[in-house]
């Protein structure tokens, strides 16, 4: 697969990269690809072909098993009959052969025309014989990188990397590559999107690129798919570990205690009463709407066993899924709404769930079975405040105690949350009390629904505008709904009934605080302006594995460009100029890192500080 | 056609782009009379032409009278009584839309901010929204055959989001050039992620 290509002579990136395949040449998928993407329906093909001429097959080849069918009976029309009647086996025999050997072929000319490569600056896939198709996605605004494993492709080691795109039917997938490579892959694709360099991550991507032949190349990919074969399930990759465990039995009867076990239920005693009354056929009415919900059940359960999440240095690493398993990296920056939710069943429990917005690149068409948009299926306030504190790690710590106490659990004695003033109660006659807002440095937090209970965090920076609706009945009662617009996702960022005045000032407010935000916010190459801040994190995330290229180290003191290097001081400085420029503006972050900034090339992290220079150039 | 320029509020900092904007535009922009409702301290609101009145009379105009005559084809020529019902229908909410169109057009502004486009628009039900320059995908001009006989044009302000919907009608063909352009360079000096 390493077999290097004289396509173009594409931009190689600069210093050793960890996984041969994102050297910035044009390299290709596993050669497994074509059976699993092709292969799986000329199988179902030929199966439909085998049961359908069962009885001809066997009477055809073991005629002792079917004594009693006489060749007579057949009607003429057939091209079996045709076949058996004229004496043409040699030649059905050679046109069967043809069709195979054709297909064959096909197959290996689309593997051999779908090459992918991974350069400093983007994901490039080419594919295609006769209609050639060519996508690239710049990687500054990838939303995340997913790996799907689905239940055969997992049997073969294999897996389907999926970079996200920003916008309608904008993913890159890479489809199939064995496990290692897919995940080596991820990791430096990810290293790249950050703005961070490739470094030598050790002997494990190692592999010597000179010249070959190609038919070596050809036979050492081959043979390593057979092992990876052999080798049947993932090789073990260093999973980092989840902050959240979820017990088997709390996933199984979150699901049974919900609403749709209760409409099935009222369903049930419907249908009883019906039957009771002799009209029994309401029976079978029922019996698709039980298999959808048995369906639905399982379906759901399968997706959120195996369910785990954890920080790694370059997002949070969200894995799930049963079967068809799917891990999934989201960069820091690309959560554009959380809601913390409660349905009104799972209060006995003190249960909660977290789901997000965020672009997920598929085109209308895709299905959505795989898309990530829960990203706590049930958990304790405990686990809802880990998680939390995952996808906005930019909160600070005092923040999070309010958001928990009184976000999340609703109105306490001193509420920090704007609610609804009481003569507009009439609006939200249950909620009044606990419906309001909160405006913090970095999120804007919305607090409303007392059976349902909600709480939606959008984080300023992802914000793209804000709304303000006033309908008669508000107008009477001096008040406002206010909005947050955000892409689009199952969390729906708005809050009715707010006293108008202060509405009117959070509208000035969201309007300064998300232009600064969105300022002072560098999460689209987030290792760059904040190298510095990174490197504090990971070693105090404890160090895994993926952690080791941020540490310095000598190899990595080649990275820089020569211009680079050259001046490294000043360099250093206008790259981390954002720096102070965001600890400032949100007083919760933790002031200490503010001031070293500056002084970072005296550190020992020098080789990482000079990284911003070329992103100098792109926006000055 | 009534295209006599409106006496126009002076500005305190006449600039070139804010005499563009207000080039033919309504003159006094109308709000709710309640206290209660929404308003901004500051800022100065551009309005829309009242070209734009005029377009929607006649393709709403013209729609109802379609509507009209097929009621009463329908009716009297071809005695079916139930198309009473929806003739008469639409017709109440056409000529409802036409009666509150010409205030409705008054109460559509945009304020130019150092850092964002407010837009607002309704009377009854009033709608403000607050855009950052930097939030901008791109801005799209259509116009329709009739809005070309007319001179005018409607600017739409798409971001990220899909429920952000700031689509400002009724601009003059230069205006919305003009600010089309004045956005997008604004936009690119205020680039910021997704």
């Amino acid at each position: 697969m390493t077999e290097p290509q004289a396509f173009t002579g594409g931009p190689v990136v600069a210093g050793p990269v960890r996984s041969p395949l994102s050297d910035g040449d044009w390299h290709r998928l596993h050669p497994l690809t074509p059976l699993l993407r092709g292969g799986i329906f000329l199988l179902v093909v030929i199966g439909v072909i085998v049961a359908n001429l069962r009885d001809r097959l066997v009477f055809l080849f073991l005629p002792w098993f079917a004594p009693d069918v006489e060749i007579e009976d057949w009607d003429t029309g057939d091209p079996i009959d045709w076949i058996v009647a004229n004496n043409l086996y040699f030649l059905a025999g050679v046109v069967v052969l043809v069709v195979l050997i054709l297909l064959v072929v096909l197959f290996y000319l689309s593997w051999r025309f779908h090459t992918f490569r991974i350069t400093e600056d983007d994901v490039e896939v080419r594919s295609g014989v006769l209609f050639r198709t060519q996508r690239r996605a710049p990687l500054d605004r990838v939303q995340g990188v997913n790996l799907v494993r689905p239940m055969i492709a997992r049997l073969l080691g294999m897996a389907k990397l999926e970079v996200v795109g920003a916008g309608t039917d904008a993913n890159v997938k890479l489809e199939y590559l064995s496990t290692a490579n897919a995940e080596a892959v991820r990791a430096d694709i990810l290293r790249l999107a950050s703005g961070r360099r490739l470094t030598d991550a050790g002997p494990g991507g190692a592999g010597p690129t000179g010249p070959r032949s190609r038919a070596h190349a050809l036979s050492e990919t081959v043979s390593r798919g057979i092992t990876g074969l052999i080798e049947g399930d993932e090789a073990p990759v260093a999973e980092p570990e989840s902050v959240v465990s979820i017990p088997v039995g709390r996933i199984i009867l979150s699901q049974v205690v919900s609403m749709s076990t209760v409409a099935f239920i009222i369903a049930l005693i419907a249908v009883a009463v019906a039957a009771s009354f002799g009209i029994a056929w309401v029976l079978f009415a029922y019996v698709p709407a039980l298999i959808g919900l048995g369906a639905l059940w399982v379906r759901t359960i399968f997706r959120s066993l195996r369910y785990s999440i954890a920080p790694t240095p370059d997002g949070v690493r969200i894995t799930f899924g049963l079967l068809t398993t799917i891990t999934e990296i989201v960069p820091p920056g690309r959560v554009h709404a959380v809601e913390v939710e409660q349905p009104i069943l799972w209060r006995p429990f003190g249960w909660w769930k977290i789901r997000i917005n965020r672009l997920s690149g598929r085109s209308a068409s895709e299905g959505s079975t795989d898309q990530f948009t829960t990203a706590l299926p049930v958990g304790t306030a405990l686990d809802v405040e880990r998680v939390l504190r995952l996808l906005q790690p930019t909160v600070g710590e005092d923040e999070w105690a309010l958001i928990v106490r009184e976000g999340i659990s609703g109105p306490t004695e001193e509420d920090s949350f704007t609610t609804t003033p009481k003569r507009a109660w009439i609006i939200r006659p249950l909620s009044w009390r606990r419906n309001g807002f909160r405006l913090t440095d970095d999120l804007l937090l919305l607090r409303r629904g007392l059976i349902w209970r909600k709480l939606a965090l959008v984080p300023l920076a992802r914000m793209q505008s804000f709304g303000l609706n006033q309908g008669p009945v508000d107008r009477a009662l001096r008040v406002a709904s206010v909005r947050a617009h955000v892409v689009s996702g199952p969390v729906y960022a708005s809050v009715a009934a707010v006293d108008r005045d202060r509405a009117l000032e959070l509208f000035d407010d969201v309007a300064r605080a998300a232009v600064h935000a969105a300022v002072v916010d560098r999460t689209h190459r987030w290792a760059e302006a904040a190298a510095a801040e990174a490197d504090a994190g990971a070693v105090a995330a404890g160090g895994s594995a993926t952690d080791a290229p941020l540490q310095p180290s000598p190899q990595s003191e080649v990275v820089p460009p020569a211009g680079g290097a050259a001046s490294p001081v000043p360099d250093a400085a206008s790259g981390a100029q954002p720096v102070p420029d965001a600890a400032s503006a949100s007083g919760a972050r933790p002031a200490p890192e503010a001031p070293p900034a500056p002084q970072a090339p005296a550190a020992p992290d020098t080789p990482d500080i000079p990284a911003p220079p070329p992103a100098d150039g792109e926006r000055p | 056609m009534t295209n006599s320029p409106e006496a126009k509020t002076p500005d305190s900092k006449p600039t070139t782009i804010d005499e563009t904007l207000d080039h033919g535009t309504f003159g006094r922009l109308i709000e709710p009379r309640s206290e209660n409702r929404l308003v901004l301290e500051s800022g100065t609101w551009h309005q829309i032409s009242p070209k734009y009145v005029w377009v929607q009379l006649i393709s709403t105009g013209s729609f109802l009278l379609i509507v009209i005559a097929a009621t009463l084809v329908l009716t009297l020529l071809m005695h079916q009584v139930w198309a009473w019902i929806p003739g008469g229908i639409l017709t109440v909410i056409l000529a409802w839309t036409l009666a509150i169109m010409p205030r409705q057009a008054r109460a559509i502004g945009y304020q130019l901010r150092d850092d964002d486009l407010v837009f607002r628009r309704g009377i009854l039900w009033q709608r403000f929204v607050a855009v950052p320059y930097g939030r901008m995908q791109l801005v799209d001009i259509t116009h329709g055959p009739l809005d070309r006989g007319f001179g005018i044009a409607q600017l739409k302000f798409v971001t990220a989001a899909a429920t952000t919907g700031v689509t400002i009608p009724g601009l003059e063909q230069a205006t919305a050039e003009t600010l089309r352009d004045h956005l997008i360079q604004v936009a690119e000096s205020r680039r910021t992620g997704l």
